[in-house]
């Protein structure tokens, strides 16, 4: 399969895309302008065709998103909000984006805002980026000046503007409604749904929340047309995708191709196979909520449903890739303690569970672990998966439960040892 | 002692109200501005907000203390995050923590008696494909060695002392 270079450029013909220059020259808001040839409700159409769907790890379908929104009602604001809260561990494409290309990211947005009709937008991005939040203001200031933000957006009858909003490093403000809580200046506690964002969102308006690499894909939906779009891609799932890959590979970073680039291949042939070439361990395909997978497991194609299939998640489709050697309690008490650490508190299962798996996994790891400690474990993450009103504790409960059932014996070992069998890392 | 913004800040909170149709949303980027003038959220600085955005104080807390990066203390001149999550401790994340701790005799959480470091460990930092990574004071260095890393503070504790 080869690799395209639609989200990982960094250059166009008419040099940096950084600047608003630069993407102009470089062919920059072609998409839109055909998007603003189209009626509103064609151009969610057309994005529904794409088959798009969203890359923020849930996948579903943008187009259909955009469509639950109701027609507006002359009451005031309608939203957009753009996740750029990057957070999940083993996830690092939108900072791309957002710091190489961030004029396609606002391309998208206005886009979206035409198909949906929404008036206003914040993008909401993670407080650690500090020069990211810096640089994208003034690309919005730059993108306000030419006519591309603001009201009469390229002439059009159609007013639109877009801020930058920071986060302030809570993990769980990448969930979309503890998003929208903190824009409003709140502690980042989700909220119940019903009522959804598309209804009732960001101050009790209408609301539609993308992630970052979502919108920065809807110019190219437009630029390509719908059925050259969905064509890169592979089953339901249209166009380009980034991946990221960490860990023991011998070139870590991010790769872009067609979705559906088989995951064996993307380590052994272009991340060059396993540090010092050891033999694989295991490998996390997509952020660290994602169910491991075993070296036997990765010969598949890296779309949404067909890592479902297997057993675990494409999620944001940052793989961790573990060589042998490594403590697998190690790694499951670091994945276990981030969600302790980052769960919100108003559901108890998950702030007390998230707890009382780090503090068994750390007793293990420290050499007084009890055999009954893994059924402990496994029983944990049941009382804790579906039981809380956001998917943070199913986050922590699917890895854990995973790396316990599939490391068993090592686990097993580790606690009648007292120390690791492993040499870690 | 009563804290007040300079004229600059308050242009720029001004500037910030109107992005909102509540003042309430206006909180965490004038809590950051807070921060960023006074060093940290002390009571005072947490009172100021309150009063400039005429919100209740406990509202102002409540936000406040709910975000990491909301800082009720104050940090050294250079403050040094440190990943310790999956992916940068499989790149050896805790090598560059033990050369913190030995080179600035001080553990996690802790401000150098010339309160020039302050060390943290803090959840991913979205630079996993080019980690072990940290942050000074917000900007980032990523594929670190201890060897790097030492020479990293060597130059800070140069410029923090020049």
């Amino acid at each position: 399969m080869n690799a395209t270079n639609h989200l990982l450029r960094t250059a166009g013909a008419g040099g940096d895309l950084a600047s608003l220059a630069g993407y102009r020259a470089g062919g920059g808001f072609k998409g839109l302008r055909k998007a603003l040839l189209m009626s509103p409700g064609d151009a969610v159409e057309t994005v529904k065709k794409a088959s798009l769907r969203g890359r923020g790890g849930a996948g579903f379908p943008a187009g259909m998103k955009w469509s639950f929104v109701p027609p507006p009602d002359g009451a005031g604001d309608r939203y957009l909000v753009v996740n750029a809260d990057e957070g999940e561990p083993g996830t690092f494409k939108d900072r791309h984006i957002l710091s190489r290309d961030p004029f396609r990211l606002i391309e998208g947005c206005v886009i979206a805002a035409w198909a949906a009709r929404l008036t206003r937008g914040f993008i909401y991005v993670r407080g650690e980026f500090r020069q990211i939040i810096r640089d994208l203001e003034r690309a919005l200031e730059a993108a306000r000046r030419a006519g591309y933000l603001g009201s009469r957006v390229l002439g059009k009858d159609f007013s639109f503007d877009l801020h930058v909003h920071p986060g302030a490093g809570a993990y769980i403000c990448g969930e979309e409604s503890a998003l929208l809580e903190s824009i409003e200046g709140k502690p980042g506690r989700p909220r119940l749904k019903p009522p959804f964002p598309a209804v009732r969102g960001l101050f009790g308006r209408p609301t539609v929340i993308n992630n970052v690499e979502t919108l920065a894909l809807v110019p190219l939906v437009f630029e390509l047309g719908p059925e050259a779009f969905l064509g890169l891609g592979a089953e339901r799932d249209g166009g380009p995708k980034l991946y990221g890959v960490s860990g023991h590979v011998k070139r870590p970073g991010l790769y872009e191709f067609p979705m559906g680039k088989n995951l064996r291949e993307l380590i052994y042939e272009d991340c060059g196979g396993i540090l010092g070439d050891r033999a694989l361990k295991g490998v996390i395909p997509g952020g660290s909520s994602c169910p491991i997978l075993l070296p036997g497991e990765i010969d598949l194609p890296l779309t949404f449903d067909s890592v479902a299939r297997a057993g675990s998640m494409m999620g944001t489709a940052g793989a961790i890739v573990i060589a042998e050697g490594t403590c697998m309690v190690q790694v499951a008490l670091r994945i276990a303690r981030f969600y302790a650490h980052e769960s919100c508190g108003q559901c108890t299962p998950c702030r007390e569970g998230c707890g009382w798996m780090a503090r068994t996994l750390a007793r293990i790891e420290a050499g007084s672990g009890q055999p009954e400690h893994l059924d402990l474990l496994l029983e944990l993450c049941d009382q804790i998966q579906g039981h809380t009103i956001c998917a943070l504790g199913d986050a922590a409960a699917m890895p854990v439960r995973a790396l316990v059932k599939k490391y068993r014996e090592e686990f097993i070992r580790h606690i009648a040892e007292g120390r690791c069998p492993a040499a870690s890392p | 002692m009563v804290l007040e913004f300079t004229p600059e800040a308050q242009a720029r909170i001004r500037e910030i109200v109107l992005r909102y149709p509540t003042r309430e949303a206006a909180l965490i980027p004038v809590l950051y501005l807070a921060q960023d003038e006074f060093g940290s959220l002390s009571t005072e600085a947490m009172e100021l907000v309150a009063r400039q955005l005429e919100l209740p104080l406990a509202r102002v807390l409540g936000t406040a203390t709910f975000y990491t990066m909301l800082r009720k203390q104050p940090v050294g001149r250079f403050h040094l995050e440190v990943c310790r999550n999956v992916s940068c401790y499989l790149r050896g994340s805790d090598g560059l923590l033990e050369t913190l701790t030995r080179v600035l005799g001080i553990a996690p959480g802790e401000t150098t008696g010339d309160g020039l470091f302050t060390l943290d460990t803090v959840e991913c930092l979205a630079a996993c494909g080019s980690g072990p990574a940290l942050q000074v004071n917000g900007e980032f260095h990523e594929n670190m060695t201890p060897a790097a890393l030492e020479q990293l503070i060597a130059r800070l504790r140069e410029d923090g002392t020049a």
